[in-house]
């Protein structure tokens, strides 16, 4: 019985959860401009997102901003990490404190003073994309840095040591030698950095330039608007990242289990080595 | 091996100097505009202005009971979820888990777009329940952050403890108020972390549900776009004294695995 109630709850909460997507993800295929009466099934919403040359614009844009950021937050907070890992008590505190402000602080407060130092101060153009570049690696960096210290911590430094013992120059132990080991905690790092950079809204509102727009600022001017064919065409758009995002689940926990699976026989075949 | 040793300290370098560009030296300029007037002179005005106007203290309680409400209804939901699902036995207990966190991943604006269609319906008109849908909507933006490190702190909660407190002649609701809840303080803590801020400053998710009462957020928007830096970098230091008492308070009991869990799943 009680096993039965708590089920119902979980379920009543993924339907909770759900529904609007859902929702929106039907309608999307229908002529309707509003939730209510189907009028028959239609592609126009998916003609019109994928013709119209603003909304494709807005597209490529949030993707190449997500993956550019990304990559120059993976390298900056993976090298930072690094570093930071082999420095004294000074470098580990100073770094590690500031990497922590982006992190807690509300990504208004962040967006609103970065861009007070970049435009007000250093008179920084905002259609440079140079702010905007800036302000999305300060949002995603702290995280990779993040994602990637519990590896170091984790990996095993005599193999460093070693590797120089047996003639290898710092740069290549670190390259071969240190760098496979924290590989996953980098991978991790990026995707959660592209994450972060498709989700934002504050960051790309006050650092865009006026003619460029991401999803998040590209939807939120559209609801101000009243244009229902864009309305619906961002029901479309909604569909497909919900497809997209339930692809990468399932790619990613098919991984998982194989790696589990892997870890598991390794630790097996130690175990026998014994 | 002090050569080595320095050689690999120096690649925080260029990370380091970013974070004193362009993560310390905007809070500085915040500082000084916070306190200077237009002709740059020191002034407490804006402060004074800040808690003197009934507008911006108004502001200042509104968004406080915005995420006063948006905490208490994402741990009243998230706790259950997380409980169920690290004490059950399910076979596909973190396939489970993801379908909770799955929505972080989409864009916040397109849910919430999606939410606002749907109490459109139900209600008719969203203009008459501001406050309402406000909570809904944050609610439903900020639920997975509060599931996560819940979850991951009650995962790790020892199972032993639980039957020994039963062996000692306690009964389930004993055991769940004095053993399984002390112990998931730390969770419960990074969660509010999690949900607090966000929805005392995001004002897009009132905006786009027709809520035009301000929020902190809302009120820094306004003077960025009027130009009045001065008071927004007032706004913007209330904001972070509070974010750092808050961080003070709350770090000597946050659980540092469960913290900074925005894409906790993704680490695993």
């Amino acid at each position: 019985m009680k096993k039965f109630f708590s089920r119902a709850f979980l379920v009543m909460m993924v339907v909770l959860l759900y529904l609007p997507i859902l929702v929106l993800a039907v309608y999307s295929f229908t002529d309707s401009a509003n939730i209510g009466a189907i009028y028959g099934f239609s592609l126009k919403n998916y003609e019109t997102l994928f013709t119209k040359p603003d909304l494709q614009a807005m597209i490529a844009g949030t993707l190449i901003l997500a993956i550019g950021s990304a990559f120059v937050s993976t390298v900056l907070g993976t090298l930072g990490a690094v570093g930071v890992f082999y420095s004294g008590r000074f470098g580990n505190v100073t770094v590690g404190s500031l990497n922590q402000v982006p992190v807690v602080n509300a990504e208004v407060v962040t967006a609103f003073s970065l861009c007070i130092l970049l435009i007000g101060v250093c008179g920084v153009d905002k259609s440079s994309f140079i702010s905007l570049l800036i302000g999305h690696v300060v949002l995603e960096a702290p995280f990779v840095y993040l994602s990637v210290v519990p590896r170091l911590k984790q990996m095993d430094n005599s193999l460093y040591e070693a590797a120089l013992d047996l003639g290898a120059s710092p740069a290549m132990a670190l390259r071969r030698v240190v760098f496979p080991q924290i590989f996953p905690g980098v991978v991790s790092g990026f995707a959660l950095a592209v994450t972060l950079s498709l989700d934002d809204y504050f960051i790309t509102s006050y650092t865009k330039p006026a003619t460029f727009d991401t999803i998040s600022t590209y939807v939120v001017n559209a609801t101000r608007g009243s244009q229902t064919e864009i309305k619906t065409a961002l029901w479309a758009l909604s569909t497909i990242i919900f497809v997209v995002v339930i692809l990468m689940v399932m790619i990613m926990n098919m991984n998982g289990n194989k790696n589990d699976k892997n870890q598991r026989r390794a630790g097996a075949d130690s175990e026998k080595n014994r | 091996m002090d050569k080595f040793r320095f050689q690999r300290s120096q690649l925080c370098i260029p990370y380091g100097l970013f974070l004193v560009c362009f993560v310390l030296a905007p809070l500085i300029v915040i500082i000084y505009y916070a306190f200077t007037d237009g002709e740059g002179q020191f002034t407490l005005g804006n402060l004074m202005g800040f808690f003197s106007s009934p507008n911006t203290i108004g502001t200042l309680a509104y968004s406080l009971g915005i995420a006063v409400a948006t905490t208490c209804s994402c741990l009243v939901l998230a706790y259950p979820i997380a409980y169920i699902l690290a004490r059950s036995s399910m076979k596909h207990r973190s396939v489970v888990l993801m379908v909770f966190v799955m929505p972080m991943w989409i864009n916040f604006t397109l849910r919430i777009t999606a939410l606002k269609e749907i109490l459109t319906i139900i209600e008719g008109n969203l203009a008459y329940h501001p406050f309402m849908n406000t909570l809904i909507g944050m609610t439903y933006d900020f639920l997975p952050f509060m599931i996560l490190p819940i979850y991951t702190t009650l995962l790790k909660l020892d199972g032993s403890l639980l039957e020994a407190a039963a062996d000692l002649g306690a009964d389930t609701v004993q055991i769940f108020l004095k053993v399984t809840l002390p112990l998931s303080v730390p969770g419960i803590i990074s969660g509010i972390v999690m949900v607090f801020l966000p929805s005392m400053t995001n004002y897009v998710v009132l905006d786009m549900l027709y809520n035009s009462t301000y929020i902190m957020g809302s009120l820094i928007g306004a003077y960025f776009s009027a130009y009045d830096w001065h008071n927004g970098s007032m706004i913007a230091l209330v904001l972070l004294v509070i974010i750092l008492v808050f961080t003070l308070f709350t770090n000597r009991y946050a659980d540092e695995d469960a913290g900074s869990s925005r894409g906790g799943v993704l680490g695993r």
